[in-house]
């Protein structure tokens, strides 16, 4: 079953990724922050990073960025929670490598739609 | 213990039977656990009833009225033991194995407490219906008789019906010649 | 799939209380004249993930207010605007009206929206004002989302109708990503197996760019493709590209079936149709372009200029989304929101200056009132709180440790116990002592779980001190230190209130107004310290201030106006500060809404002591005041000393403990021929005998037959008179009151190994009945007054 990394600073938003994904079966990883995800996404093969955007000690832009000079995830899908405000930088974070985005707020099946897309 | 339901003829007038029959929703039965207390019996509303134990040895606690047998350990809890031939001022039975204690819970106003009496046995249990309690007679203001319920006649026999409630949170009770008046008068 | 979202409501509200704690601290933090990106950042992040939250756990209202503050928020953190005081008001403000909303959303009742609706139009006026000039734009936006929003939904449902492809024809793709797309992740093939899921799809690869393969990377994409799709609306096919559309060259067309009649009929699985289609497009692209259909041409290049043209329709999209969930959770307050500010940050559109002035002097004016009304609401909710507790994961990993051990020591005994022979009753008793030592152990750890810093009841005085010391025109520091000294929950959630009295307190009557510190020679500022730190057992607070001390001579003349002293009497300054915790005494000239308000210290002093803890004041005039409160670390375990007094067992708290002793009778003084004395190296320590205050049959009621336990407490000490000291045990204190009432001397019962209940003395309380019933000795300032 595939891996996600799930990465958000809302421990509320976590909780409701990994509770969506794992009752649909896939296998999930939490983060907190850029940096932590980081560490995970070296130990682990994830085949699917979803991150929020704005986030204290690495943010998710920066992650992407990081993320796409490892080698295992040159191409994996890694996908933005952003919203609609300004504050967030779709645009940013495709230049940074994003594959795409899930615009905030959405629903579990919204969430899931677009994963199992992304995954095939 | 057996269980009596009430189903004697009453000899009410054919006019309170159609209001029983009106009034029917708010008239059912309640089921009243009784016990003995110096010969006599008093019932208490069987739902207040958690349960009953014999006579264990309480804690005493220092300086509390002599009806205060002290405190026990229910499964965590710490549950004061009232003796209630004290709090009516009779003179205390010597606690043998025939001793019981019911416990209750009480409410006031700051929520529901756990208390527990002793009484010289558990009697019996009946289901009653607010027609066959009578009021207790009025003896004057000085003596409150709110803890009282009702009377109520049990094949010849006087049932007193107490508000648990009330009983254990009053801080006066009538003695117990007083309570006989109310019983026989 | 549906999941139940409101299992992730709790949490969602508990981190949304920590990030509006986090804001408030930060707003705090913040100085209009230093641009502190990291703190802005901070406080930006916390509106963001309640915005975010919000909307995804379906509170509209909390997510539609936070919008317009995140928004002000990004623009100060971009530097498009600047940081003034007022915007930092505003924003104070609006984490007290979220606490509220959240507060009755938590509680399942309907929020009050009037403040919420009266901030946010604040909120727009600011966000309309001048001073944003290099930001017009993401303005403009906002306003156009508000007026839209509010706006008819004709307008959408006529937008949605020309998403509906006309009934007979096809889409004609063209596709060029960027030759790097796939280092996006974005794999091409995956588009158009979703492509595929609208109706039947044929695809052409345009394999011209393809380099030779000596020169080919394999990471980069030099395909283009054409495209034929049955089936679909165009949103759905943007929504495929839409990741990928301003990396790629992408046209999407639709092409009528004219010439043909019959092909109306074109099933999504007419496979054959399809192809004709595609074989024809090259024609149809030149009649596409002449624009039947003007509005469904859209032929994409490069990036980044034409990015507006796609923008818009995700909007829409959003907020139809937003105005359909107004509607379905419509109460009268959120529509009378919807309509009311966009016609506020229209009208500002057009008269920018004096609007803006006028909004913020609205504002300003009723500020106060409604923060008052705020922190007066807050306490009253508090059954909301408390419902879970964070724990780090060092407490949990601790724990954790801590069984692995318990199962390993009862797996030993229980291969003990399988064979028991006399020969291994050492190992038994070892295994028994390790068992101890675990379960010891293991209640720390559990109760250090309930243990948090204090930072928690802290952290919410920077904002009551700025408030007050606002409307009192008092410029005043607040100092904090220890704040990471931990407590039990319980008692931190008991502490807030007191503390907030003391402050108040050091506030009105401790720190003066400017010009009479400058005039004493002081600072113009005023200083006023929390300070917390752990001694023995028990958790110190003080609240220092360095304002005029305690007035002595109007404390003694209104006491003894009051009656409570006589005339005459001589006191010292110790027993003079006393007197302020006596009930009703107040000295406040006039009673101002800061403190005097009926509420005494002697209230303060009744839930410290309610807690098992003492407050204790020292002041010098002219220097300053120091308040001191000492609390037990938890309340639900104790340290105990079991003693015996005839058949009965009490515990004494190990704590106030000093020493015991066997009574060597040339120790003892009487005192005026009854009271008896211990001489304690160069003190004198009178005696308090247990059985005679608690009424209880002793085994013996001479001194030299049982022992002395040293206690102390209030400043007082004592010696108690037992039979026996028995074990020492840490015992679970049970409430004695839950079931029966409160009892003099007692603090509590615990239940002992054996089940038997025994009583916990209080010593202090014992202390004051010592002293009523016989009044045999006074504390030590007395005797030295």
């Amino acid at each position: 079953m595939p891996k996600i990394l799930a990465v958000d600073d809302s421990a509320s938003m976590r909780q409701m990724v990994t509770f969506t994904l794992k009752g649909a079966g896939f296998e999930v990883e939490e983060a907190a922050d850029g940096q932590q995800a980081l560490i995970k996404a070296r130990q682990n093969n994830f085949d699917l990073v979803l991150s929020d955007v704005n986030m204290p000690v690495m943010d998710g832009i920066q992650l992407v960025r990081e993320l796409r000079t490892l080698a295992d995830y040159k191409f994996i899908p890694i996908l933005m929670l952003t919203t609609e405000s300004a504050g967030d930088k779709k645009m940013e974070g495709k230049q940074a490598g994003a594959t795409g985005w899930i615009v905030k707020p959405f629903n579990p099946d919204q969430l899931l739609n677009t994963i199992k897309k992304v995954l095939g | 213990m057996t269980e009596q339901v009430l189903t004697k003829p009453t000899n009410a007038s054919s006019n309170d039977e159609v209001e029983n029959a009106l009034g029917a929703h708010d008239t059912a039965t309640d089921q009243y656990l009784t016990f003995i207390m110096a010969n006599e019996e008093y019932g208490v509303d069987i739902l207040s009833v958690q349960e009953i134990r014999g006579w264990e040895d309480a804690t005493p606690i220092p300086n509390s009225p002599d009806f205060v047998k002290g405190v026990i350990n229910l499964r965590g809890t710490i549950v004061p033991i009232i003796d209630l031939r004290l709090r009516f001022g009779l003179n205390q039975a010597e606690y043998g194995p025939m001793t019981v204690v019911i416990v209750l819970k009480v409410s006031d106003e700051k929520g529901n407490k756990v208390i527990g009496i002793v009484v010289d046995a558990v009697s019996d249990v009946y289901s009653l219906s607010s027609e066959e309690m009578r009021h207790p007679p009025e003896l004057g203001d000085q003596v409150n008789i709110s803890f009282i319920k009702g009377l109520v006649d049990v094949q010849g026999k006087m049932v007193i019906l107490l508000n648990i409630d009330v009983l254990l949170n009053l801080k006066e009770l009538p003695d117990v010649e007083t309570l006989k008046k109310i019983i026989h008068e | 799939m549906s999941i139940d979202l409101s299992q992730f409501h709790q949490v969602f509200f508990e981190e949304s209380f920590e990030g509006l704690d986090s804001m408030e601290e930060g707003l705090l933090d913040l100085n209009p004249d230093v641009f502190d990106v990291e703190t802005i950042n901070t406080i930006f992040r916390a509106a963001h993930s309640i915005k975010g939250g919000a909307g995804t756990f379906g509170f509209q209202v909390v997510a539609e207010f936070t919008h317009v503050v995140e928004t002000l928020l990004d623009e100060i953190r971009a530097g498009s605007r600047s940081l003034t005081s007022n915007h930092i008001d505003l924003l104070l403000r609006s984490v007290d009206c979220l606490r509220e909303i959240m507060h009755a959303l938590q509680d399942g009742d309907e929020p009050e929206m009037a403040l919420a609706n009266e901030l946010k139009a604040s909120f727009e006026a600011v966000l309309s004002g001048q001073d944003a000039a290099p930001v017009e734009d993401a303005q403009a936006a906002s306003v156009e989302q508000t007026v839209s929003a509010a706006s008819d939904a004709a307008e959408e449902t006529s937008d949605v109708s020309t998403d509906t492809p006309p009934p007979s024809g096809y889409w004609s793709i063209y596709f060029k990503p960027d030759a790097d797309v796939l280092r996006t992740g974005n794999e091409p093939v995956r588009m158009f197996r979703e492509l595929e899921c609208l109706g039947a799809l044929s695809v052409e690869a345009v394999t011209c760019d393809v380099p030779e393969f000596s020169q080919l990377d394999p990471e980069v994409c030099y395909l283009a493709w054409n495209l034929t799709l049955n089936g679909g609306t165009r949103a759905e096919i943007d929504e495929v590209f839409e990741w990928v559309v301003d990396e790629s060259e992408l046209s999407i067309r639709w092409v009528d079936d004219v010439e043909d009649v019959t092909s109306q009929k074109i099933s999504a699985r007419d496979e054959g149709a399809s192809d004709e289609g595609a074989r024809d497009e090259g024609a149809r692209d030149e009649r596409a372009l002449s624009a039947e259909h003007p509005s469904d041409v859209l032929a994409q290049t490069q990036s980044g200029k034409e990015q507006p043209i796609q923008e818009p329709s995700i909007q829409e999209q959003s907020i139809q989304e937003q105005s359909v969930q107004q509607a379905s959770s419509q109460a009268p307050s959120v529509s009378e929101q919807s309509t009311q500010a966009p016609s506020v940050s229209e009208q500002s559109t057009q008269e920018q200056p004096s609007q803006e002035q006028q909004a913020q002097g609205q504002s300003a004016e009723p500020q106060p009132a409604e923060a008052a009304k705020t922190v007066k609401k807050a306490p009253a909710k508090s059954a909301s709180e408390s419902t879970s507790i964070r724990v780090g994961i060092d407490k949990i990993d601790s724990l954790i440790n801590m069984v692995g051990e318990l199962v390993i020591t009862q797996s030993m005994l229980g291969q003990l116990g399988a064979n028991f022979d006399m020969e291994k009753l050492v190992r038994l008793q070892e295994g028994l002592a390790q068992l101890e030592h675990n379960t010891r152990e293991l209640q720390e750890s559990v109760m250090r779980i309930r243990m948090l810093p204090i930072s928690f009841t802290f952290s919410r005085f920077p904002r009551l001190v700025r408030d007050l010391s606002k409307q009192m025109d008092k410029k005043i520091d607040l100092v904090l230190l220890g704040e990471n000294t931990e407590l039990d929950k319980t008692v931190m959630e008991k502490i807030g209130d007191p503390m907030v009295h003391l402050i108040r307190n050091s506030l009105d009557h401790g720190i003066e107004v400017p010009e009479a510190r400058v005039a004493a020679g002081k600072p113009e500022t005023g200083t006023i310290t929390l300070n917390a730190f752990h001694q023995g057992g028990n958790i110190i607070i003080q609240i220092i201030d360095d304002g005029k001390g305690l007035d002595r001579d109007r404390i003694l003349s209104k006491a003894i106006e009051r009656g409570l002293v006589a005339e005459g009497e001589r006191l010292s300054d110790e027993q003079i500060h006393e007197l302020i915790f006596h009930p009703g005494f107040s000295t406040a000239d006039k009673i101002s809404d800061i403190s005097g308000r009926g509420v005494g210290m002697d209230v303060v002093r009744r839930n410290i002591q309610e807690l098992n803890g003492s407050v204790e004041v020292e002041s010098t005039p002219g220097v300053g005041s120091t308040f001191t409160i000492r609390l037990p670390l938890t309340l639900a375990i104790l340290d105990g000393q079991l003693v015996r007094v005839g058949n009965e067992v009490f515990i004494l708290p190990l704590v106030s403990i000093i020493e015991s002793l066997q009574v060597d009778l040339s120790m003892i003084n009487n005192v005026g021929g009854q009271s008896e004395v211990l001489r304690l190296r160069d003190e004198y320590v009178p005696i308090v005998k247990l059985h005679e205050l608690l009424n209880v049959e002793p085994d013996s009621t001479e001194l030299e037959n049982g022992l002395l336990v040293v206690v102390e407490a209030d400043n007082t000490k004592v010696g108690l008179f037992v039979d026996d000291l028995l074990a020492q045990q840490q015992v679970v204190i049970k409430s004695l009151e839950q079931n029966y009432q409160r009892v003099e001397g007692i603090s509590g019962a615990t239940i002992l190994g054996d089940g038997k209940v025994a009583l916990i003395v209080d010593i202090s309380g014992m202390l004051k009945m010592a002293n009523q019933t016989n009044g045999r000795f006074k504390s030590k300032d007395f005797q030295a007054a």
